[in-house]
């Protein structure tokens, strides 16, 4: 019998709960939350178990939601696709802000390496026992992490720039 | 060859003309010799770059206009086509190949990006190459037809026509490298 | 601090000195700089090199990098249309149809068969246009600079095709939410009828100058290979996984905007080496036009060119100075104020270079709350330094062509 979505579901609460919860369906693709310090483990069990057999690690990236609890201020973001049977699934794993670290999955799926790096860059997250964490879009020298929100988009530092023309006010930038 | 009407025949420079000999002033051979065969650097960084190997092929031809010869390396280029977003990362390589070039040289922005940073108001881009290197024509678009890189291209031209011999060393142009702290 | 943070250099510095000591070879450092005529689009790789051949190299990026997706966070779905234009510059009607799936998908739209079936054709078209683009590219790297005067000629046909349906040649910026802009003019159908026409013998007579060419085989047949289920690991789709030989393709696995209706192949190739993904782009040029054919021939008659979305879709101008409803649509869909649900969406299409996603966060405000790309290129370029390690430097030129790496994909 073919992998389903319910399936996934009910094998992960089987083997993993209460580290996995919050299992919904949005546009057809699996969406669930892991606990940090699990993650890889429910990585790796997507990946080896015969069942499951998530072969292809689609996409990672970080998100960040001010807004939130300061358990959940950050979140890594992993998108796993099983190629035999045609599912994806969307792990959530959400991170406290004062220490967001996270497991690296850069030996289970070499595809994650420059995407864990671009997510360090980004948001600052830390990936433990990642081969080379190093910025990697922006440039070497630089501290901040833009992808936060309360990085501003725009250069601060420009003086050609009259905003009264823009009509720009502070928030507005 | 045809006896159309709307063929523009580019006028001799003022000059004395004799049997076999042509006399003219220094600057005027020089800048005519210059005009016609400036090699260009192609710095294509994004998607001007794509409209660069449009106006090289075959339908646009900008080897009909002196260009025939890409020079990659910036000791035997004459000018330096920036085609594209410059990031601050990429900037002091800009730098570096703009002083790696021999003098005379000139810098044609092509884009909205190269000029003024187009789109792109970010933390991550650098708003205009003129920020770090002179520029002496620059072609808006975004990215600008073949056409308009060639029109940019003739613009210069016509710069490099009447440019003074002397200009590159003279008090202005020093000033303005040094404005740039370029030595 | 591990060693693998430092600088590229001083990484390979002491590398240098222990070799020097232990063998007696002295390795150098070569820098394959961000400005270098072969790689198409900057991106620097710093390489540790025994006379020709490569030991070790690491790859720096973010030569272009333009943060657009800081960008997306601050501009309306329309406005964003733009940016994912210039993510694969080279077929960019893939991106931007990419993307009007994906807020489709957000905000639950249907489209009808007949703009879906145009959509497939802009994209099919795109896809040609890449192509041509990186086979001929491959060609003027190992100097055979005919083949890429030759096919851009097809190229500058495609951008004709495009300005008659959107009014640009490149970065074309190309449809809304529920279709297109304007109806495909007539301009556009014979231009597009007649490039069927002539492009096949073309493409025919640039495949014979090179892929049985004794030079360009020995160039790259073994050049850059990898395996299949490195290549699975290391996150690469399209042609270059489908030289490794795995039939990966979005457009059949998860089929989108009626792919499902098309019978096409995908050629796969054996080793995954530079020839091969050579092939493999050759090959799927054919069956592109293969499934333009079958959209044309099978283009339902009914259905106009957008979906009827008023909430989403600009009204029509006589509609806009004449009528109130339709002013007060078209000022709300300019300014943004567009009814937005709270959703998390992931969408995928199979770019020019394997799997474009995009995913997004909608909150119910104009903008979007986070839209990361999922880019081809910024994934597979990851296995460039181990594909090439123990190769020649001209080998790296040829992989590094062959594998289409885009800047602007790369670096978003």
């Amino acid at each position: 019998m073919s992998l389903t979505n319910e399936i996934v579901q009910q094998t992960l609460s089987q083997e993993f709960t209460p580290k996995v919860e919050n299992f919904h369906i949005e546009h057809d693709m699996l969406a669930f939350e892991v606990k940090k310090e699990a993650s890889f483990e429910v990585i790796n069990f997507l990946k080896e178990n015969p069942e499951m057999n998530f072969n292809f690690l689609t996409d990672v990236c970080g998100i960040h939601y001010p807004d939130y609890e300061k358990e959940r201020q950050f979140c890594v973001v992993y998108h796993l696709h099983n190629w035999y049977d045609n599912v994806r699934v969307r792990i959530k794993v959400f991170l406290p802000a004062d220490n967001p670290e996270i497991e690296s999955i850069v030996s289970l799926f070499a595809a994650a390496n420059w995407q864990e790096r671009e997510t360090y860059d980004f948001y600052g997250i830390i990936f433990k026992n990642h081969p080379q964490l190093k910025r990697i879009l922006n440039m070497d020298e630089m501290k901040s992490f833009p992808l936060r929100k309360e990085f501003p988009l725009e250069d601060q530092g420009r003086t050609d720039k009259d905003d009264r023309f823009f009509g720009r006010t502070g928030p507005n930038c | 060859m045809s006896n159309s009407s709307n063929i523009k025949q580019v006028a001799p420079p003022a000059g004395y003309a004799g049997e076999g000999f042509f006399a003219t002033k220094l600057s005027e051979v020089v800048g005519l010799a210059r005009a016609n065969s400036m090699w260009p650097l192609p710095f294509a960084t994004s998607c001007c770059g794509i409209e660069y190997m449009a106006t090289m092929a075959a339908t646009y031809d900008i080897g009909r206009f002196g260009s025939e010869r890409m020079s990659f390396s910036p000791r035997q280029a004459d000018m330096l086509l920036v085609m594209g977003t410059i990031a601050k990362k990429m900037a002091p390589i800009l730098r570096q190949v703009y002083e790696q070039m021999a003098e005379p040289k000139w810098v044609v922005a092509v884009g909205a990006c190269a000029s003024t940073g187009g789109v792109f108001d970010t933390y991550s881009v650098l708003q205009g190459i003129d920020k770090v290197i002179p520029v002496d024509v620059y072609v808006p678009g975004c990215p600008p037809r073949p056409e308009q890189i060639l029109d940019g291209i003739l613009e210069l031209q016509e710069i490099v026509k009447n440019e003074s011999v002397r200009r590159r060393s003279s008090q202005e142009y020093k000033d303005l490298l040094n404005s740039y702290n370029i030595k | 601090m591990s060693d693998l943070l430092l600088v590229p250099e001083k990484r390979f510095e002491k590398q240098i000195k222990e070799t020097k000591e232990k063998d007696g070879i002295e390795l150098s450092i070569l820098n394959l700089g961000p400005t270098h005529p072969a790689t198409h689009g900057i991106f620097q790789n710093i390489l540790l090199m025994d006379g020709e051949k490569i030991i070790d190299g690491e790859a720096t990026v973010g030569y272009i990098h333009r943060a657009f997706e800081k960008i997306a966070e601050n501009r309306p779905f329309y406005q964003i249309n733009v940016l994912t234009d210039r993510l694969n510059y080279c077929s960019s009607p893939i991106n931007n149809t990419g993307w009007w799936m994906t807020v489709e998908k957000a905000l639950g739209i249907e489209i009808p068969k007949r703009v879906q079936y145009m959509r497939v054709i802009i994209m099919e078209l795109a896809r040609i246009a890449d192509h041509i683009i990186c086979s001929s590219v491959m060609g003027v790297d190992t100097g055979a600079l005919t083949g890429f005067l030759y096919v851009m000629q097809y190229r500058e046909k495609i951008y004709e095709i495009y300005e008659e349906i959107c009014g640009a040649r490149l970065t074309t910026n190309m449809g809304r939410i529920g279709g297109f802009e304007r109806d495909w003019s007539e301009a556009a159908w014979r231009k597009l009828d007649e490039f069927l026409e002539e492009f096949p013998s073309v493409w025919k007579e640039f495949e014979d100058l090179l892929a049985r060419n004794r030079i360009f085989m020995d160039r790259t047949i073994g050049a850059g290979a990898i395996s299949a289920e490195k290549a699975i690991n290391y996150g690469f789709t399209g042609p270059n996984l489908r030289a490794a030989g795995v039939d990966y393709d979005i457009r059949v696995q998860n089929p989108y905007c009626s792919y499902e209706d098309f019978e096409f192949e995908i050629p796969v190739g054996q080793s995954g080496d530079c020839y091969d993904r050579f092939c493999v782009r050759n090959a799927e040029v054919w069956e592109s036009m293969k499934i333009i054919r079958q959209a044309l021939d099978k283009l339902p008659a009914e259905g106009g060119y957008h979906a009827d979305v008023p909430d989403y879709y600009l009204p029509p101008k006589e509609d806009v100075y004449n009528n109130m409803e339709a002013l007060i649509y078209h000022f709300k869909i300019v300014m943004g104020e567009i009814p937005v649900p709270n959703t998390e969406v992931y969408h995928a299409v199979e770019g020019g270079n394997g799997e474009l996603g995009f995913y997004l966060i909608t909150n119910g405000s104009r903008v979007p709350y986070r839209l990361h790309f999922r880019r081809p290129c910024f994934i597979y370029y990851q296995a460039f330094n181990e594909i090439v390690k123990g190769r020649s430097l001209s080998d790296a030129i040829i992989t590094l062509s062959s594998l289409n790496v885009i800047a602007g994909e790369l670096d978003c």
